[in-house]
């Protein structure tokens, strides 16, 4: 459907792509100028600023106001440990749907999509007080506490993540197993030694995945967290803002950009396997 | 489903702890634990939970040792967490739909009934007495009370009686106006208790039919029970008006319409939901965040889609130079956290400080009133969900363009179509077959796109006269949020629960579209290619 043009043709594609850039890229380079600039006031900022200083991002780790760099700490740590169990839980049960045939193999599948598709966010009422009740026996399962928070995220894609997951195993040849098998190997130690090494990429691209949502939550982490030592990233950038845009935001932008940063840079090292997920409707590997 | 496991089939072994002392210590560990957590919410009186738990430590042993449900094994660990953070929620919301769970409603009826009970009042004939605290100001104190008539009364453990000659004895100097010991507790001077008093007064002493307390630093005085519960009749009666109070709509009522708080917990039928059309100052902002709702999901699909496409195409152009470095760049968006975006573009379209408004003060030389406008509001929220969903759009158009085959172009061209034509009877359809049930599933998302609303409007501007916590830029997810979590009239959680009932039901419709969409696009791909 495209035939050569000459270099007027170039001349107005090249020209929309620039302004498609510019909108895209005006925000990022602006907070990154505010973030370089010495005040805090977001009025008379220019572009490249004068004095320019890195006493914003200084300010992140050593504020004992808004601990920037704890909040931080906590979001990764929420998010590295509810992804990892997310994917051994879902590893497991993909393993077992994959490699076995039992009654009600069909129908628990199915029944993972469906009940999936209630949003989990919809139960917010019903997960606070599951918290609020949990946390009377086990303290650090209670509100306001990381191991609650991991908690529920736990159960927010583990059906789905079992499935993707199954998809995968599903392709690996059953040969290998059956010949450690042979060797006297229990379905167990297949599992461990042949499936989970085997499937690595899969493992790692829902890690992320998992992880680059529980990171990016706002929902249930502001319901659940309420002092401020225990705040995700999240939670804590929107408190330090709301409302004071004309007096932190310098600090803010900076907050912003450090923020971002892990996200972004897992992103475009996996690009070609989100773009190629995003296709077909799921990841395969 | 696919082929049975063809020989050797994988062992199927119980478990067996030779060899594997560990293991062995680990499930003891657990069983131990287990065990005791059920004990102990027993004798708590938390029967349910404890038996619960108990069938659930039983169906574990039997998951764990019996070689007929080995696939289970695997299965178990991810499913108990499956029940418990998604059946049981999801459960729990259906339930407290039907209730009037929230705020004057948290507790169960017998829980309402204990409070009551132990509600006090001060009868226009109660008794006072003065007082002397002995013994320790932080620790254990004992009261010595004189009544009006002169008797003394011996006040601790909950319970007043007159003092008698088994019990120590006051010693005063000045013949029983002040007293400074009572046997061999210290007397407190009054002033020392002032950091305790609010304790103090909590702290009640049975007398006879009535109760003392504290009621000032000097003074004990005599308090009665308000209300008096029949159990059989199931009715609280005041004893000081002698009304009585029967359970209506929540909370305990009498005859003429008075109500005790606090209330408790009922089954309110289909309330929940009626009230969405029936109350005129409820079905008002719904209907409107409804509304909006759909026109946010459909409007931010179309606009995305548009700018997708018009990219996807120039992206996709084998003539554009530098494409692949454009491509890499205009995914930036996708890169970042949403709610860091958000947050950024809620301070770059902030009306009197933000960058937007000083360009547009240049060029058109007045401020647009970003979030104080309703109508520029939801302007807003489109522009930066523009930014933030282009390069989905743009990413799934190019994956979908790729798969069309190059014959279909090479063929229509040698019969001589325009550039138009092939992309209106070509690229369109096929591609529209693709991406179809992906922009349902955009659709869906953008449905309960919290993040973006609450982040970037909050759901302002506030609708004026809302009974419910409602703005002009609320969908109804956040809208549920604000009714549950942050409403001027407190938590309204069965309300919350009934609309989370209402937005699922439509978020299944549309699935259920989206199922047959991808459906029917594999049919009609398959006969294409």
């Amino acid at each position: 459907m495209y035939s050569r043009y000459g270099w007027l043709g170039q001349l107005w594609r090249q020209v929309v792509v620039w302004l498609v850039i510019g909108f895209a890229v005006f925000p990022v380079i602006w907070i990154f100028s505010a973030s370089l600039n010495p005040s805090d006031t977001i009025m008379g900022q220019a572009l490249i600023p004068k004095n320019a200083t890195f006493a914003h991002y200084v300010e992140l780790f050593t504020s004992t106001d808004h601990p920037f760099g704890l909040w931080l700490w906590n979001s990764i740590k929420v998010a590295g440990i509810s992804a990892a169990l997310t994917v051994l839980l879902a590893s497991l049960a993909a393993y077992a749907f994959s490699r076995f045939r039992f009654r009600g193999r069909r129908e628990g599948l199915v029944a993972m999509l469906i009940v999936q598709m209630f949003p989990q966010m919809l139960a917010m009422v019903a997960l606070y007080l599951l918290l609020l009740k949990l946390g009377q026996y086990v303290p650090w399962l209670g509100l306001n506490t990381h191991g609650g928070l991991i908690l529920l995220y736990l159960g927010g894609g583990l059906g789905f993540n079992a499935w993707l997951m199954k998809g995968y195993f599903d392709t690996i040849p059953r040969s290998l197993e059956e010949s450690a098998m042979m060797d006297g190997a229990t379905a167990f130690q297949a599992f461990l030694r042949i499936i989970l090494p085997l499937s690595r990429p899969i493992l790692a691209v829902i890690f992320l995945l998992a992880f680059i949502g529980t990171y990016s939550d706002f929902l249930l982490a502001n319901i659940m967290l309420t002092s401020r030592d225990q705040l995700t990233f999240a939670v804590g950038l929107r408190i330090f803002i709301s409302g004071m845009y004309s007096t932190r935001w310098g600090a803010f932008s900076a907050a912003s950009l450090v923020g971002a940063l892990p996200i972004a840079v897992i992103f475009y090292l996996l690009k070609d396997q989100f773009v190629s997920g995003l296709t077909q409707g799921g990841v395969k590997g | 489903m696919a082929h049975p496991i063809s020989s050797p089939r994988p062992s199927r072994p119980g478990i067996s702890f030779a060899g594997r002392p560990l293991a062995l210590l680990a499930a003891a560990v657990i069983l131990a634990l287990g065990a005791w957590a059920c004990v102990y919410l027993y004798l708590r009186g938390d029967r349910w939970i404890a038996l619960i738990l108990f069938l659930g430590l039983l169906a574990t042993v039997y998951v764990f040792t019996s070689p007929r449900v080995y696939p289970l094994r695997y299965i178990w660990p991810g499913l108990v967490f499956f029940v418990l953070l998604v059946v049981y929620p999801i459960g729990y919301t259906v339930y407290s739909a039907f209730t009037n769970y929230g705020t004057g409603h948290m507790l169960s009826k017998s829980q309402a009934v204990q409070q009551l009970q132990s509600a006090l009042y001060a009868p226009p004939d109660a008794k006072t007495f003065t007082f002397t605290a002995f013994g320790d100001p932080k620790g254990k104190i004992v009261f010595l009370l004189k009544g009006a008539d002169g008797q003394l009364l011996l006040a601790q453990d909950g319970r007043v009686k007159p003092l008698s000659a088994d019990d120590p004895q006051p010693v005063s100097k000045d013949g029983g106006q002040t007293y400074e010991r009572l046997g061999d507790l210290p007397a407190i001077p009054p002033l020392k208790l002032i950091a305790r008093l609010s304790q103090l007064q909590n702290q009640t002493f049975a007398y006879g039919e009535s109760v003392l307390s504290i009621s000032s630093l000097n003074q004990f005085s005599e308090m009665r029970h308000q209300y008096k519960y029949d159990p059989q009749r199931d009715v609280l009666t005041n004893l000081a008006t002698g009304k009585e109070y029967r359970p209506k709509d929540g909370y305990y009522t009498s005859a003429d319409g008075q109500t005790l708080s606090p209330g408790f917990t009922s089954r309110v039928g289909f309330y929940n939901f009626t009230r969405l059309f029936e109350d005129q100052a409820i079905r008002g902002p719904f209907t409107e965040v409804f509304i909006w709702t759909l026109v946010w999901a459909t409007l931010t699909v179309v606009i995305q889609l548009v700018a997708g496409l018009a990219l996807g195409l120039l992206m996709n152009d084998p003539y554009l130079k530098l494409r692949n470095f454009y491509r890499s760049v205009l995914i930036l968006p996708y890169a970042i956290p949403a709610f860091i975006s958000a947050l950024v573009w809620t301070g770059l379209l902030n009306t009197d400080v933000g960058i937007i408004n000083g360009i547009l003060r240049h060029i058109i030389g007045f401020n647009i009133p970003w979030f104080q406008s309703p109508f520029w509001a939801k302007v807003a929220l489109f522009l930066v969900n523009l930014w933030l969903g282009y390069p989905y759009m743009m990413l799934i158009i190019l994956g979908a363009l790729q798969s069309i085959p190059g014959e279909l172009y090479e063929a229509a061209r040698v019969d001589g179509a325009t550039p138009g034509q092939i992309i209106r009877t070509i690229t369109l359809p096929l591609l529209m077959t693709t991406i179809g049930p992906l922009l349902v599933g955009s659709f869906a998302f953008n449905f309960n796109n919290f993040n973006v609303i609450y982040l970037v409007t909050g759901g302002n501007p506030p609708m004026v006269g809302a009974q419910t916590p409602a703005g002009h830029t609320d969908i109804l997810i956040s809208y549920t949020y604000r009714l549950a979590f942050e409403g001027g009239q407190g938590n309204q959680l069965g309300f919350a629960a009934a609309i989370s009932i209402v937005i699922f039901v439509i978020v299944a419709v549309i699935s259920l579209i989206q199922f047959r969409f991808t459906r029917l696009a594999e049919e009609v791909s398959t006969d294409y290619v």
